[in-house]
């Protein structure tokens, strides 16, 4: 076990410790590291169910999952990279990281790089039939961005002064802009619910965060009223509330995913058996709607395994938040606990017909490289924030 | 601030722990609470199959001619669907439809009510089918009817007409053999249940579907998923609007394989044709003849070559359903059991020979001289010979051919005082009983036809049982009285009083004259003909009692033998062996110079000798006695055994055993005196040692000419191609 760490703000030091390199992989958060590995592994086992009644007429029926397996490794070797950053590194670099990040946000409105997929003008075309998705990576940007914002002041007790505020909520807005009118109404709910989070933690005033609030619910009100919102927007929002009354287009997912998720009962009807999964009923079921692939194949138990692996992957953020020894750290780790959170309660959410329908992946789980990436960066950015209270600590 | 902080993040993973819960909570309900619903959903939404039945195997017969065959007819179909919506549920369309097919809108519109809902008629009248399948009403249409039916799209919505694979009965030589072919029908509740049960079967892309036809008795029956095949089963992936998006699977169809019979086409004609010559000859004495029934078996192996039954029916009724009013006079007129492997007759005096067996084992001289008076009394009963004849002092071999009843009874007589009379229990030996069982009579023959009866053996061990089973009834009308039938007819009542008193209190009893009555095939023996008749090859042959086949080889639609049925032995007469030969030797004399002379005169007895025995069994109340004529030949060189039987028949002798000689006459090529192979109904002489040869294109090849049997149906063939 990793030695016990104070569970109240330490900031008298940012010395380093002198077997600070030796105690990388003793310090390293082990549970976090083990239990999203292990949900990754169970992901990639549903991609490869899903994928192979599309691939089945391919030369090579395994190659989407092989595609898979790639980007999981490149995927894990960001999250490394990303835990070995240090925090100066970070505060140097994070300026340029929003930056670039925003830069590849702009490139799907170029003509012959933007994709649109899904009604969402957010992907970008890369040579060998690759497809990436910038708005995973500004999620990383708008987090650390942020964070570096509010934690300008180095003294902890003191909260952040109204301009550290409005520069993080322009830090966030800007993008949030960007992807409404990608039409990526999914990416916009999750960095809206990260930078309500980051505000809130930071500790600024409750009229801050009321009014933060408030005007993110007036907005969307005003923005569905004028119209401003496309009609299959609309629709896509309030088709979950009643799948039943329509089976055209906007509830056929919905109504689907939850014939997969039922059909699984207990035990599920075993790996590559389930009848909706493999006669490709539920569209998209290896990236956004995979979660109906482990509820009809795996059923309860195994759909109740990925919750809780998930869980104890929240759980371990959560406490990285909580024991960090600066508010740089913990805003990152408040980042990343929210944003992973709301993703995977929409993602599971829209299958399980309790929320609107949106184009998002579940972290570790689904197919998609750059969201991939991007998760296992974040699971690199909690090593980082638990490895700096690690080495401070006393 | 820090607290703030604190609280702050305490609320947030609070909220992300709570949303997980939801999802837990929400997965829960969705997966173990209401799954059931789901489950159905799925399997509803998923996947359509469209399943095409592979084509059914052909029933040839030992020669290769087809016994039942398939053809191409012009069906119409009904779809209620489109009907529902008509006016009136579609009443003016019925009507249109009855008068151009010429039938009643009635049995048009019964054929279409699902089985089991109010006012629908039984099956196979009824619809058995899916709500969502066309029904099928009318068959073998001419083409001109569906030609107007297409044409005139509006006046026929919802009626289809087309082309179909159906059943054809060849019936090469006329023949009819309804009992042992069977016929098809749509499949019942209790096979789709019971696959329900198997899960094996229940996802087996083979399995019943609600709309299959299958055989529902005879071969078609028993070998049904052999002459089955596989169907073609296309799986189509379809959308919630029911849009094919695709192909998930596709299985190609494996045609049926085909039966080849034992059953030889020409000679099933004889014997079918000579049946009901028995029977008339038994009208023609002013009998009843209700029923009768004739197999001709080879002896050498229990292949069955021909096997008829009496009443019959056309097969071809069954073919695209029955109407009710056919499906009634079927039933009555009580055509649909066989009598030769279902009826159960009391054998009489055939059954000596079993009473002669166990004479021998038990060490009773076979060569000594029997008293053969005209009756033996017991107390108040007289037991007689036939017509009262008395022969005085005779030989058994003699009791035999003039069927001397008192000689038989004189022996059971012995035995059973030998086993203890009166006081004798349960289980004393009761050596005619047991020779019986050795015999094959009281057990199923294990023919391969689906239904048959086991028959019994009057013996001790049948009395106690039939005296558990009906002893309180007895023992309560013994108490009541008859009061019914008093109040017209004091007398009987008595009667009938006084006899269950007796059998209420010792009804278990093998009394002294159930023993003799046991002796000669009467009181409760029960047999069939094909019991009869496999026990009289068991004496041919030197004791082996084989089971009856109907079927020598199941052979591939290529033409590739699948499986070669070997003869396999039931049971086997053990009864010392000059016992054997002492019946070998005395049955000849029973055709030759015995009561089965008069119908064998002018046969070459000389050139084939015909071992036999006569029967003429008494049935309780006022019935006419049950003909029998049982037989083998050639005696000294055994191959066939051959039985006919008439119900209220008279004697043996006089009503079936010219139709035994007729059949004979028929298998050995005789002609007045002169004996020719070469003029026998079996083509060569014999049962074909060979398999027939299915010729590449599944038509198999049948002997030529006038031995090919197909005239009519060729002729009915050729008409179909000129009018279509």
């Amino acid at each position: 076990m990793p030695r016990f760490y104070s569970s109240t703000f330490n900031d008298t030091s940012m010395t380093a410790q002198p077997d600070r390199r030796g105690s990388f992989w003793r310090d390293l958060d082990w549970i976090l590291l083990i239990s999203a590995i292990a949900v990754t592994i169970l992901g990639s086992i549903l991609v490869w169910s899903a994928s192979r009644a599309d691939m089945a007429s391919e030369t090579d029926p395994q190659s989407y999952l092989k595609r898979h397996l790639i980007n999981v490794v490149v995927a894990l070797g960001l999250g490394y990279v990303a835990s070995r950053l240090s925090y100066r590194w970070l505060h140097a670099f994070t300026p340029v990281l929003y930056g670039a990040a925003l830069v590849l946000l702009l490139l799907p409105f170029v003509p012959f790089i933007g994709v649109t997929i899904a009604g969402a003008r957010a992907w970008i075309d890369l040579p060998g039939g690759l497809t990436l998705q910038p708005s995973e990576f500004m999620k990383i940007a708008v987090i650390l961005m942020m964070a570096v914002l509010l934690s300008e002041r180095v003294d902890i007790a003191s909260e952040p002064t109204t301009r550290d505020v409005v520069l993080s909520l322009i830090a966030a807005a800007v993008p949030v802009g960007v992807i409404l009118l990608q039409n990526d109404t999914g990416t916009v709910l999750i960095l809206g619910a990260i930078a309500i989070s980051i505000v809130a933690v930071s500790g600024v005033k409750t009229r801050w965060l009321v009014g933060l609030i408030g005007g993110s619910a007036a907005v969307v009100l005003i923005a569905i009223q004028l119209g401003l919102l496309k009609e299959y927007q609309v629709e896509r929002l309030t088709s979950f509330i009643t799948p039943d009354a329509d089976t055209a287009a906007s509830a056929y997912n919905a109504n689907q995913a939850r014939i997969a998720i039922g059909g699984g009962g207990w035990s599920g009807t075993g790996l590559f058996e389930g009848p909706q999964t493999q006669g490709k009923f539920v569209p998209v079921n290896e990236s956004d709607f995979i979660f109906t692939v482990s509820g009809e194949e795996l059923g309860f138990i195994g759909s109740f395994i990925i919750i809780a692996l998930l869980g104890i992957v929240l759980w371990r953020a959560a406490l990285i938040a909580w024991r960090a020894d600066d508010r740089y750290g913990r805003l990152v780790a408040t980042g990343v606990l929210a944003w992973l959170a709301f993703q995977t309660f929409e993602n599971i959410g829209m299958t399980l017909g309790i929320m609107p329908i949106t184009g998002i992946p579940l972290p570790f789980v689904s197919a998609g490289g750059t969201s991939m990436m991007a998760v296992w960066i974040a699971v690199g950015l909690l090593q980082t924030v638990r490895l700096h209270g690690a080495r401070t600590a006393i | 601030m820090v607290d703030r902080s604190n609280l702050r993040l305490a609320i947030l993973s609070i909220l992300v722990f709570s949303l997980l819960a939801t999802l837990v909570a929400r997965l829960f309900y969705l997966q173990v609470v209401t799954g059931d619903e789901y489950r159905a959903a799925a399997a509803n939404n998923t996947v359509r199959e469209v399943v095409e039945p592979a084509v059914r195997g052909l029933i040839l017969d030992q020669a290769g001619r087809p016994l039942v065959s398939n053809r191409t007819s012009i069906v119409v179909t009904v779809d209620r669907q489109v009907l529902k919506q008509e006016r009136e549920g579609g009443a003016k369309v019925i009507n249109r439809l009855a008068k151009i097919l010429g039938v009643t809108p009635v049995s048009i519109s019964e054929r279409l009510l699902p089985c089991g809902t109010e006012g629908a008629p039984k099956p196979p009248i009824c619809w058995n089918g899916s709500t969502y399948q066309s029904v099928p009403v009318a068959r073998d249409v001419d083409p001109q009817t569906a030609l107007t039916i297409m044409e005139k799209r509006s006046d026929f919505p919802g009626i289809t007409a087309k082309l179909e694979a159906i059943r054809e009965y060849s019936a090469p030589f006329g023949v009819n053999a309804a009992h042992i072919l069977g016929y098809l029908g749509p499949v019942t509740e209790n096979q789709l249940t019971e696959q329900e049960a198997d899960a094996t079967q229940r996802v087996a892309y083979d399995r019943f579907r609600k709309t299959d036809v299958v055989g529902r008795s005879g071969l078609e029956n028993y070998y049904d998923d052999v002459l089955r095949g596989k169907p073609s089963v296309t799986t189509l992936e379809v959308d919630t609007s029911g849009q094919v998006t695709g192909t998930v699977d596709q299985k190609p169809a494996i045609a049926g394989s085909y039966l080849v019979s034992t059953i030889d086409a020409k000679l099933q004609s004889v014997v079918e044709g000579q049946l009901v010559a028995a029977v008339q000859r038994a009208q023609a004495q002013g009998y009843p003849g209700d029923s009768g029934a004739a197999v001709v078996v080879d002896v050498r192996n229990g292949q069955i070559l021909a096997m008829a039954s009496y009443p019959t029916y056309d097969p071809a009724i069954w073919i695209g359903g029955v109407t009710q009013k056919q499906y009634k006079a079927l039933m009555k007129s009580d055509s649909l059991s066989s009598n030769a492997t279902q009826g159960l007759f009391a054998p009489g005096s055939t059954y000596k020979v079993v009473s002669t067996a166990a004479a021998g084992k038990e060490g009773f001289s076979l060569y000594s001289d029997y008293s053969c008076p005209k009756n033996i009394k017991l107390g108040t009963q007289v037991f007689r010979n036939y017509e009262s004849s008395a022969y005085g002092r005779i030989p058994l071999a003699r009791a035999l051919e003039v069927s001397c009843n008192t000689v038989f009874y004189g022996i059971a007589d012995r035995m059973w005082d030998q086993a203890g009379g009166g006081d004798a229990t349960r289980d004393s030996p009761d050596p005619i009983a047991e020779a019986a069982q050795m015999f094959g009579f009281g057990s199923r023959t294990g023919i391969d036809l689906p239904v048959e009866s086991a028959g019994r053996i009057a013996s001790r061990a049948f009395k106690v049982q039939n005296w558990e089973a009906k002893r309180d009834t007895w023992c309560e009308n013994a108490v009541s009285g008859y009061p019914e039938t008093r109040k017209t007819d004091p007398k009987l009542a008595d009667y009938f009083t006084a006899i269950d008193k007796e059998n209420c209190a010792d009804g278990f009893r093998w009394r002294e004259g159930d023993a003799l009555n046991a002796a000669i095939g009467q009181g409760d023996t029960a047999v069939t003909p094909l019991q009869m008749a496999m026990a009289y090859a068991a004496i041919a042959n030197g004791g082996k009692v084989y089971e009856p086949r109907l079927v020598k080889a199941v052979m591939g639609a290529d033409g590739s033998v699948v499986e070669e049925m070997k003869p396999v032995v039931k049971s086997t007469v053990d009864v010392p062996k000059s016992t054997m030969t002492f019946l070998r030797n005395s049955l000849p004399g029973v055709t030759s110079n015995g009561s089965g002379e008069t119908p064998f005169i002018g046969f070459p007895l000389d050139q084939i000798p015909i071992a036999s025995k006569t029967g003429s069994a008494q049935v309780t109340g006022d019935k006419v006695s049950t003909s029998w004529f049982a037989s083998y030949a050639p005696a000294n060189k055994p191959k066939y055994a051959v039985v006919v039987m008439v119900t209220q028949g008279g004697t043996g002798s006089k009503t079936s055993g010219p139709s035994v000689r007729k059949i004979y006459e028929a298998l050995f090529g005789v002609n007045g005196q002169s004996v020719n192979p070469a003029r026998s109904v079996l083509v060569g002489g014999t049962p074909s040692k060979k398999l027939p040869v299915i010729r590449p294109d599944g038509t198999p090849v049948v002997p030529k000419g006038k031995d090919s049997g197909v005239v009519t149906a060729q002729s009915r063939d050729e008409s179909r191609s000129r009018t279509e």
